[in-house]
Formats: structure tokens, C-alpha cells, sequence
């Protein structure tokens, strides 16, 4: 189980009280599907995924993105119990969605990019290492389920 | 792997970096998000806080080194085989080090552009470098056995 020090979460709930999680979610998923191209056959049904512009402005993206990083926000608020903040969603991913874990992982690492280019200087390597910790958490945390 | 255009892209915003800079704030990233990478590092002195990490001379000389040996590598994109073939022998007879370490270290290249260059780093500009460092890390895997 992921331990956090009182320093490491100051660092991550410091951070996502400035989060636009509506943008900050769409970014998110909206990078996903570019870097990793291969992500885009878990939403096909989301229509036109053909070039950047496409992706980053498609609506059903963007509203998407925004329920994943929602979701991201309730982990904060038990970052003592991830696991079992995410049981449920972990099911689903499994048994319904049928999701490769790894791809948590990349979420996951694009969140962190996103993070770095808003925030900047403020983005200092402790609190990298805060959120890569995190981030790492709820993508062992999502995988936890499977079977 | 990448299109002319991907390319100059690539070379563009890299062009626009501070080698001198980049390079040790990549390596002490890594020694601090990652710590058990410190473990390739026992002879550079104090790695013990985050502080001490980015204050290390040793780790701002070696952080140049790595991302001068990156430059070269920008140069020969269409082969990074050939380009990383020594460093690749190197890393695995001598210096002995995981290759799952050179993920960890791209990705962190990755991120320590993202902060620099904030909102110009676009989402494609972001797709074209994953693809360079996952090659990096691949070629300088290659030579293991």
C-alpha cells in the first residue's frame, strides 16, 4: 500500500486546489489519444479522433476527460485508502471496459506532463515526485480488481 | 519513425533548450521522483534532499554529459541503433544499469520540457518527443544480452 508523508500530500492537494479539472481533464485525455494513438480503440464511439485538432476539440473528449480527473480528485481525498477508493472503478475496468492496466500508467505520466507545462516553476521536483507517486497509487489502485 | 516535419518539429524546440541547464535538471528529476536511481550515483557526494540533489556539481556535469550524448542522438534519428550501439555495450558490461531506468529518465526529459516550454509544448510536440526517447531508450537497451 502507498504510504504518503504529510509533505507529499501539502505538495498534492497544494497543487490541485489550482487545477482546472474541467480543462485540465480534457488536456488529459485529449494527449492520451495523441501520444498514444493506440488508446483512441477504447473510444470509438466518441466520433471524430483523426488529427490533433479533431481530438483536443471533440466534445465527447473533453466531457470524458473531465468525469476521469473528477474521479482522480476523489483519490486525493483518500489518498490513506486508494485501493479501496477505487474497487469499484477497477471492477468496471476489468470485467466491462476491458482495459490494459498499463494504460493507467500512461494516463497517469500525461497528467503529470499537463501539470508541468501549467504550473511551471511551481512544478518543483518534490512535487513531481509527489504526484509521479500518486499517480503510480491510483494506477496500481485501478488494477487492483483485475483478474 | 518520425516525418520530415515531425522532425524539424523536434529539432526546432530542441534548438531553443539549454543544454547546460536541461541536462542536470533531468538527472536530479530523476534522482528525486526516482531515488532508487541513486544508486548508479554513490560517488557523487550528497544526494541525501531534493536541495542537495539540484546544489551537486557532479550531478549538473553528468546531467550535460547524458543530454550532449541525447543532442548527437537528434542527429541520427533515422538510426539510434547505430548512434547508441557503444553507450549500449556500456551500460550493460560496465556500468550494469536496468534498462527500465532509461523509460524513467526520457520520461522525465519529457516533463522537464513540458515545464520550460509550457503551453508550447503542444500535444504533437509532446507525441514526436515520446517517440524519440522511447527510441532512445530501446537503442540503448539493444546491446544487452
Amino acid at each position: 500500500m502507498v504510504h504518503f508523508t504529510a509533505e507529499e500530500k501539502a505538495a498534492i492537494t497544494g497543487l490541485w486546489g489550482k487545477v482546472n479539472v474541467e480543462e485540465a481533464g480534457g488536456e488529459a485525455l485529449g494527449r492520451l489519444l495523441v501520444v498514444y494513438p493506440w488508446t483512441q480503440r477504447f473510444f470509438d464511439s466518441f466520433g471524430n479522433l483523426s488529427s490533433t485538432s479533431a481530438i483536443m476539440g471533440n466534445p465527447k473528449v473533453k466531457a470524458h476527460g473531465k468525469k476521469v480527473l473528477t474521479s482522480f480528485g476523489e483519490a486525493i481525498k483518500n489518498l490513506d485508502n486508494l485501493k479501496g477508493a477505487f474497487a469499484k472503478l477497477s471492477e468496471l475496468h476489468c470485467d466491462k471496459l476491458h482495459v490494459d492496466p498499463e494504460n493507467f500508467r500512461l494516463l497517469g505520466n500525461v497528467i503529470v506532463i499537463i501539470l508541468a507545462t501549467h504550473f511551471g516553476r511551481e512544478f518543483t521536483p518534490d512535487v513531481q515526485a509527489a504526484w509521479q507517486k500518486l499517480v503510480s497509487g491510483v494506477a496500481t489502485a485501478l488494477a487492483h480488481k483485475y483478474h | 519513425m518520425l516525418s520530415a516535419e515531425e522532425k524539424a518539429a523536434v529539432t526546432t524546440l530542441f534548438g531553443k533548450v539549454k543544454v547546460d541547464e536541461v541536462g542536470g535538471e533531468a538527472l536530479g528529476r530523476l534522482l528525486v521522483v526516482y531515488p532508487w536511481t541513486q544508486r548508479f550515483f554513490e560517488s557523487f557526494g550528497d544526494l541525501s534532499t531534493a536541495d542537495a540533489v539540484f546544489g551537486n556539481p557532479k550531478v549538473k556535469a553528468h546531467g550535460k554529459k547524458v543530454l550532449d550524448s541525447f543532442c548527437e542522438g537528434l542527429k541520427q534519428l533515422d538510426d539510434l541503433k547505430g548512434a547508441f550501439a557503444s553507450l549500449s555495450e556500456l551500460h550493460c558490461d560496465k556500468l550494469h544499469v536496468d534498462p527500465e531506468n532509461f523509460k524513467l529518465l526520457g520520461n522525465v526529459l519529457v516533463v522537464v520540457l513540458a515545464r520550460r516550454f509550457g503551453s508550447e509544448f503542444t500535444p504533437e510536440l509532446q507525441a514526436n518527443f515520446q517517440k524519440v526517447v522511447t527510441g532512445v531508450a530501446n537503442a540503448l537497451a539493444h546491446r544487452y544480452h
